[in-house]
């Protein structure tokens, strides 16, 4: 496992309205903990939020940018992108809230369900955004 | 239940020798909203979609399911088939709607 005085550093580049490559990020992120031997609960919920939030980027923001940080005591996950931004964030984080276009609801996003998805499933969320700058999300999982 | 002996059992037709036969299944979900499946979906279990893409696929994998069953003879694409072998995950298929399906996998589980 990775040492505390020295975190995993891993960066993504997550490219915008590409639903096919949407998902390497978290699908790399899980091989790799998997294969530290960080337990599978950990490695369960840090992989559905950052494939929410890897699809977030592709949907809403045109692509973006993760950096994940990784020691055996937490998993945290930086996203950010300088998309339309968020107006209205208590709304956004409602349950069923969405601004998704027909063709990727057509694919079986836009339930309004990614953002709550990530606030359930890690231990620190915080979401800032300013409107026509973009959106950031700081997350973190705790491993034990 | 093991994936190879429920889906034997319920008559669901692998799409491909399954990569995961002697997973265990612990339960199952319906729905076909990504992030519904995302965030409900059990870890073990077995989800009865129509949705046979490589987001899909994603999602199985992630959420940890243990197979993910195709109702409704839905098509599974080419491209989630090939991501489906490469990451492991099971894929079977059957001409039941959901409800069907779902209800033959809680009498082989006795639930
Ligand atoms: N990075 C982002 N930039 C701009 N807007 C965003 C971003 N992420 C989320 N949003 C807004 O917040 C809403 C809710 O996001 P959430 O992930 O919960 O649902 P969704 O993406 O619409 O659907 P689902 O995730 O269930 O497929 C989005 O519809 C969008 O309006
Ligand atoms: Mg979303």
């Amino acid at each position: 496992m990775a040492s505390e005085s020295e975190p995993i550093c891993l960066h993504y580049e997550v490219p915008g309205n590409d639903f096919t490559r949407a998902g390497e990020a978290s699908a790399d992120l899980k091989a790799r903990l998997k294969a530290l031997g960080f337990p599978s609960a950990a490695v369960r919920r840090a992989a559905i939020a950052l494939y929410e939030g890897e699809i977030n980027l592709a949907i809403h923001a045109h692509g973006g940018h993760i950096n994940v940080s990784v020691t055996p005591q937490r998993i945290d996950m930086l996203l950010w992108d300088e998309g339309p931004g968020i107006a209205d964030i208590p709304l956004a984080m409602s349950e069923g809230y969405s601004t998704a276009p027909d063709e990727v609801r057509s694919l079986g996003f836009g339930a309004g369900m990614g953002l709550p998805n990530m606030k359930k499933y890690t231990d620190e969320f915080e979401l800032t955004s300013t409107v026509g700058v973009g959106t950031r999300i700081a997350m973190a999982v705790y491993v034990s | 239940m093991m994936t190879e002996e429920l889906c034997t059992r319920c008559g669901f037709v692998p799409a491909f020798d399954l990569p995961a036969p002697t997973r265990q299944v612990t339960g199952g979900f319906c729905g076909d909203l990504l992030s519904w499946a995302m965030g409900r979906a059990g870890e073990g279990s077995a989800w009865c979609t129509v949705m046979g893409s490589i987001n899909a696929v994603a999602v199985a994998s992630l959420a940890d399911t243990a197979v993910l069953v195709l109702c409704h003879s839905a098509v599974l694409m080419d491209d989630a088939k090939q991501r489906a072998l490469q990451q492991g995950i099971n894929v079977v298929l059957t001409d039941l709607p959901e409800f069907e399906a779902a209800a033959a996998i809680a009498k082989q589980l006795g639930l």
